[in-house]
């Protein structure tokens, strides 16, 4: 994403537009990388309340994990996670595994 | 001027202080918001505030708050409403506000507010110098230096209009004491043509309900540089602003000061460039009785503080052998000893001039400034005295 120059910026600094902060990508911001494993996921759905910044993404569906059938999906927005690995903590299966990026 | 015409002039008159006259300013501007905190030796301004409001002379909101720094955060909360507001403070005041002072610009909020200047402790003085105002030297506001209680009702007037046009807060400063405390005849303006003066024009990007908007939120490193920038470029056109609306007041009210202000420069080989009330006072007397004893002496009154006005500044110091500057204020551990001659020199060394100068440190805590000291600085600039820090008036 480009930024804009000096004079494209709002004076002083004032954000003008609601939501503007969704074009912040904080995913830039990790140095680890939350993986799920989806076939030690038992769709608890704790990690999703915990992550502090709503990157958990809950899709719903039909989903067949090694011949089980399950209703939701949980993937991560790796645009805004910031790794803080919280997710990963709070898994009761150890689901989510912290991996260093790149 | 006729004696008529002389006598119309007089009955416009009011003996007033420069805080009075900053009060009168205030009322004519008809501002809304003041926010209130006394210190010594702003408070009469204030008080002065409080019994237009009262009287019902002036329909503001007066806060009273719990310290300078509520003072400039209410001040600064009001305007980011869209107010035209109003605030004053002095000394250690000023330095308790300071960090909200970088909010009021790096925000572009048109704030102004009255510094009649003092002392900072310890030990502690309630007595003039300019210590508190060179302190707020790099946070973003203009900052005028006025030398009468005329220049002063003048200049809070123009700085409402200089303010709402650049988006940046103004400051008008003046000498505790020596011009707070001073009656002079001050003529006021027709309170209707100051308002047509200061028209209230929309401003972009205040805060209300039906259109939300984000004032002060975070910067990360890859946007902070490119909004402070903003400040640094709307202070450098500001100079412009500043020259346009002295003279479009002049027009308006017939009183116009200019930004630097000269006198017996023109032929001039030795110049004192100072600020505030010694400034046209003691410079210019002492500048007549230099000249007397056969030194080509001028004198330079910053009358604009921030922005820096180097351009002028140098055509007046094109032809002179040699300069002093007589800050009132210590820049301690500096290597050019006050905040204005540091300017100077900086000013000199960016336009690539080669001009010597004295700096000369003087009037601190109120140290009594004579005319003859003056005169001195100029026959030691004759004398070949160059390059140093003269710490005049002081028991060494």
């Amino acid at each position: 994403m480009s930024l804009p120059k000096v004079h494209e910026i709002p004076i002083g600094g004032i954000i003008t537009e609601p939501g503007s902060s969704r074009r912040n990508l904080t995913g830039g911001w990790r140095s680890l990388k939350p993986i799920i494993h989806d076939d030690r996921c038992i769709r608890c759905r704790i990690c999703w309340m915990y992550c502090p910044e709503g990157t958990i993404k809950e899709t719903k569906g039909e989903f067949v994990v090694k011949g089980r059938k399950y209703q939701y999906k949980y993937e991560i927005d790796y645009n805004y996670c910031k790794g803080c690995g919280i997710c990963a903590h709070e898994c009761p299966t150890k689901a989510i595994e912290m991996v260093p990026e790149a | 001027m006729t004696a008529a015409a002389a006598i119309q002039k007089a009955k416009a008159a009011l003996a007033l202080t420069s805080n009075y006259a900053v009060a009168y300013a205030v009322k004519a501007a008809d501002v809304d918001v003041v926010a209130v905190y006394p210190i010594t030796p702003q408070t009469t301004i204030v008080e002065k505030i409080a019994e237009f409001v009262d009287d019902g002379e002036l329909n503001a909101d007066l806060i009273h708050v719990e310290s300078e720094h509520s003072a400039m955060s209410a001040v600064v909360g009001a305007a980011a409403a869209g107010a035209r507001v109003f605030t004053a403070t002095s000394s250690q005041g000023l330095e308790l506000m300071h960090e909200v002072l970088h909010i009021a610009s790096g925000l572009r909020l048109p704030v102004v507010m009255a510094v009649p200047a003092r002392a900072i402790s310890a030990p502690i003085s309630i007595h003039g110098d300019y210590s508190d105002v060179m302190n707020t030297r790099d946070t973003g506001w203009i900052t005028y230096i006025a030398s009468s209680a005329q220049e002063v009702y003048d200049t809070v007037i123009q700085a409402y209009k200089v303010a709402e046009t650049t988006l940046l807060p103004v400051m008008v400063s003046y000498d505790g004491f020596l011009m707070s405390h001073t009656t002079e005849p001050v003529e006021l303006n027709d309170e209707e043509a100051v308002r047509r003066f200061l028209p209230r024009r929309e401003r972009p990007n205040v805060l209300r309900p039906e259109k939300p908007i984000t004032m002060g939120a975070f910067a990360m490193p890859d946007w902070y540089y490119e909004i402070k920038y903003q400040v640094q470029e709307a202070l450098a056109s500001s100079l412009k602003t500043i020259e346009e609306v002295d003279a479009e007041y002049g027009k308006a009210f017939g009183r116009s000061y200019g930004i630097i202000q000269t006198y017996r420069m023109e032929d001039a080989d030795y110049a004192v460039i100072a600020y505030g009330g010694a400034a046209f006072g003691n410079a210019r007397e002492a500048v007549d009785v230099a000249r007397e004893r056969g030194i080509r002496a001028g004198a330079i009154r910053l009358r604009v503080w921030r922005p820096f006005p180097a351009d002028r500044l140098l055509k007046q110091l094109a032809g002179v052998k040699a300069f002093a500057v007589i800050d009132r204020a210590i820049a301690f551990g500096s290597p050019g000893g006050g905040p204005a001659f540091i300017d100077v020199a900086t000013a000199l060394y960016m336009g690539g001039m080669d001009v010597p100068g004295l700096s000369v440190i003087h009037g601190i805590g109120q140290r009594s400034m004579y005319v003859e000291d003056f005169v001195k600085i100029f026959e030691m600039l004759k004398d070949g005295e160059r390059n140093k820090v003269v710490y005049m008036g002081l028991r060494l």
